[in-house]
């Protein structure tokens, strides 16, 4: 392997590790903070992804713009539907066990993809990049690396340090971390646990969202890829650390570095590196690399 | 966890009902109900871990799997194999990675376990799916049924087959969930501390029950594979897991008949949605009435399908109370 083919593969995991990041973030964050194990978190990365896709012709027909009023429509409708989902299936499920959450979410799967092939079909679809990135940068001779997927690894950064900020540095961060560790005494605090909730799955159903319409132009969109998705966040997850967003963001970073180089040096061994590098973390950290609280 | 009378009948009549409905219905309802029984046995496998033991195993499909394969690979290539060491031999092996995979995971608890029990099933999946060692993509077949004091390739006999393994596992799980071991199973469940102050290792106990299930889940892999006369890697995927996971929890937890309940439900359902005689074209979407189907009984059944009398009754004992009162206030 040759420098710029491995700064390209550099790049590339990074890319697909921050993406990766934006997925499981939201998925952590609602299993750290609200106890819920929702399967159809990567549900939302496939809607996001078709909503890239199928909103972009009445968005310019509405608003005349591209590729990024698309993503802004997208965002609003994502923070409305993880706001009325909340209110509906799930407000209610806080008090059963974590299995009857397994259900309800394998229930909403199943709902969700067959409402995706009444609306938009079952074709393999692309995605245009926005004209102004379309272009690419010159590495080394011959190789180049298209701008668009620096510009994604760009935006993944730009979030995950927003969201850091607003953990750490806000009341409202200070909230969500107090209600994940005591439910009840910051319900009698006087703050609306209920409505964090529901702000903290709305915020969780919009980054997945988001990370499905800006993944949609590298990675083109097809039915079933939230199911993929969804499984590679969940090792995140767990590799990281139930409830820590630190961990997943590396957890996440390790993964694109372990996926996209397997895919290169293993190809016959691609698909099972990543779970055998699970268990080695699991058996070896039980709780993950970095367990919050 | 003792078994009451009602349960018992209950039972009774729904084993007596599976043996008796060969006699009314044709080739395509014995092919179907001996498909749904194999998936009834493989949930009670799992049930003895999640329901029985509180250890929610993501990946029961390998062993179910490995029990297919296993009777596919070691059946000679054109000669029907003995039952008598073919099924030893599966359940064994499936025993045997069930062995090393719980002698491993079970070091990790909860969610951790979860996805340690996922990270195994799917490396057996990718050995079956990448390799050439069996198949790869394709699949294999299996050329000749095995046989077994009668020959297994008529439908009406291989459906009493599995009548009678489902049968002796219900049995087998009821017996010993009610003996000392399976007393300790229940303790682990509802607080493994205590069990371990009160002087249980609980570790072997935990790796005894993971053992057991995977071979029964190997057994009703076993049973699949004679069935089908075709494996592929498919049948060790997480999606099988998942589904057999959701066919326990649809039932309800903590009771053996939640995992008959629950498999035949979700089978049913299944078959049901798709059915085009009924939907038509919709059929084709049969996914949304099942998965709509589920959210409403997690909705409104929060003990699963089992709670379904209990809450009948509740009912019906509100509604008495509510009209003795009426009829006090009224004279």
């Amino acid at each position: 392997m040759d420098l710029p083919t491995f700064l390209i593969q550099c790049l590339n995991s990074l890319q697909y590790g921050l993406l990766l990041f934006l997925v499981a973030s939201g998925l952590t964050l609602i299993f750290g903070i609200m106890g819920v194990i929702n399967l159809a978190h990567g549900s939302f990365y496939m809607i996001g992804a078709y909503m890239a896709f199928a909103l972009a012709a009445p968005v310019a027909g509405w608003f005349g713009g591209g590729f990024f009023s698309v993503l802004v429509v997208g965002l609003v409708l994502a923070v409305l539907l993880g706001y009325v989902l909340e209110w509906a299936f799930f407000a209610f499920l806080y008090e059963r066990e974590h299995l009857q959450q397994v259900l309800m979410t394998y229930g909403l799967i199943l709902v969700f993809e067959e409402l995706r092939s009444l609306i938009v079909g079952d074709d393999v679809h692309g995605v245009q990049a926005p004209a102004l990135l379309a272009g690419s940068f010159a590495l080394g001779e011959t190789m180049t690396y298209p701008v668009y997927r620096v510009f994604i690894s760009f935006v993944c950064l730009l979030l995950a340090g927003g969201m850091y900020l607003v953990f750490t540095r806000t009341r409202l961060g200070m909230m969500i971390r107090a209600g994940s560790t005591n439910r009840e005494m910051v319900q009698s605090l006087g703050i609306d646990i209920q409505f964090l909730y529901r702000v903290v799955f709305a915020a969780g159903v919009a980054i997945a969202v988001f990370a499905g319409m800006v993944a949609a132009p590298v990675s083109s969109v097809y039915p079933g890829m939230g199911n993929m998705v969804l499984i590679v966040c969940f090792v995140i997850v767990v590799i990281g650390g139930i409830g820590s967003i630190r961990g997943a963001l590396l957890a996440a970073l390790l993964i694109g570095v372990v996926d996209t180089f397997g895919k290169v040096l293993l190809p016959q061994a691609a698909g099972v590196l990543v779970y055998v590098m699970m268990a080695l973390i699991l058996l070896w950290k039980p709780d993950g690399l970095f367990k919050a609280g | 966890m003792t078994m009451g009378r009602s349960k018992l009948v209950f039972v009774g009549i729904a084993f007596a009902a599976l043996a008796a409905w060969p006699f009314f219905t044709g080739s395509f309802g014995i092919d179907l109900v001996g498909k749904i029984m194999v998936f009834a046995l493989f949930a009670l496998s799992l049930e003895l871990l999640v329901g029985s033991t509180g250890l929610v195993c993501f990946g029961q499909a390998a062993f179910f799997g490995i029990g297919a394969y296993a009777t596919v690979l070691l059946s000679p290539a054109s000669d029907a194999a003995s039952l008598w060491w073919l099924l030893p031999a599966c359940v064994g092996l499936a025993a045997l990675y069930a062995l090393a995979v719980g002698a491993l995971s079970l070091r990790t608890k909860g969610v951790y376990f979860i996805m340690v029990t996922l990270a195994f099933a799917q490396m057996a999946y990718y050995v079956v799916h990448d390799t050439p060692l069996a198949g790869g993509t394709d699949g294999i077949y299996l050329n000749v049924k095995p046989s077994f004091l009668v020959e297994l390739d008529k439908p009406l006999v291989l459906y009493g087959f599995i009548w009678f393994c489902l049968l002796a596992t219900f049995v087998f799980l009821a017996v010993l969930l009610r003996s000392r071991f399976g007393r300790a199973l229940a303790g682990i469940k509802t607080n493994e501390q205590r069990m371990r102050a009160a002087g249980f290792s609980t570790y072997p106990y935990k790796l005894a029950a993971f053992t057991l299930s995977g071979g029964l889940a190997g057994l009703a892999g076993c049973l699949f594979a004679i069935k089908d006369g075709y494996v592929n890697p498919e049948l060790l995927s997480w999606h099988f897991s998942g589904a057999v996971l959701i066919m326990i929890i649809l039932g309800g937890l903590g009771h053996l008949r939640g995992a008959l309940i629950g498999a035949f439900a979700f089978a049913l359902l299944q078959e049901f949605f798709k059915s085009e005689s009924i939907f038509g074209a919709f059929a084709k979407h049969w996914q949304l009435g099942l998965g709509l189907s589920i959210i409403v009984s997690v909705a409104l059944l929060p003990r699963g399908l089992v709670g379904l009398p209990g809450l009948w009754k509740q009912r019906l004992a509100g509604r008495d109370a509510a009209r003795r009162s009426t009829a006090e206030v009224s004279s």
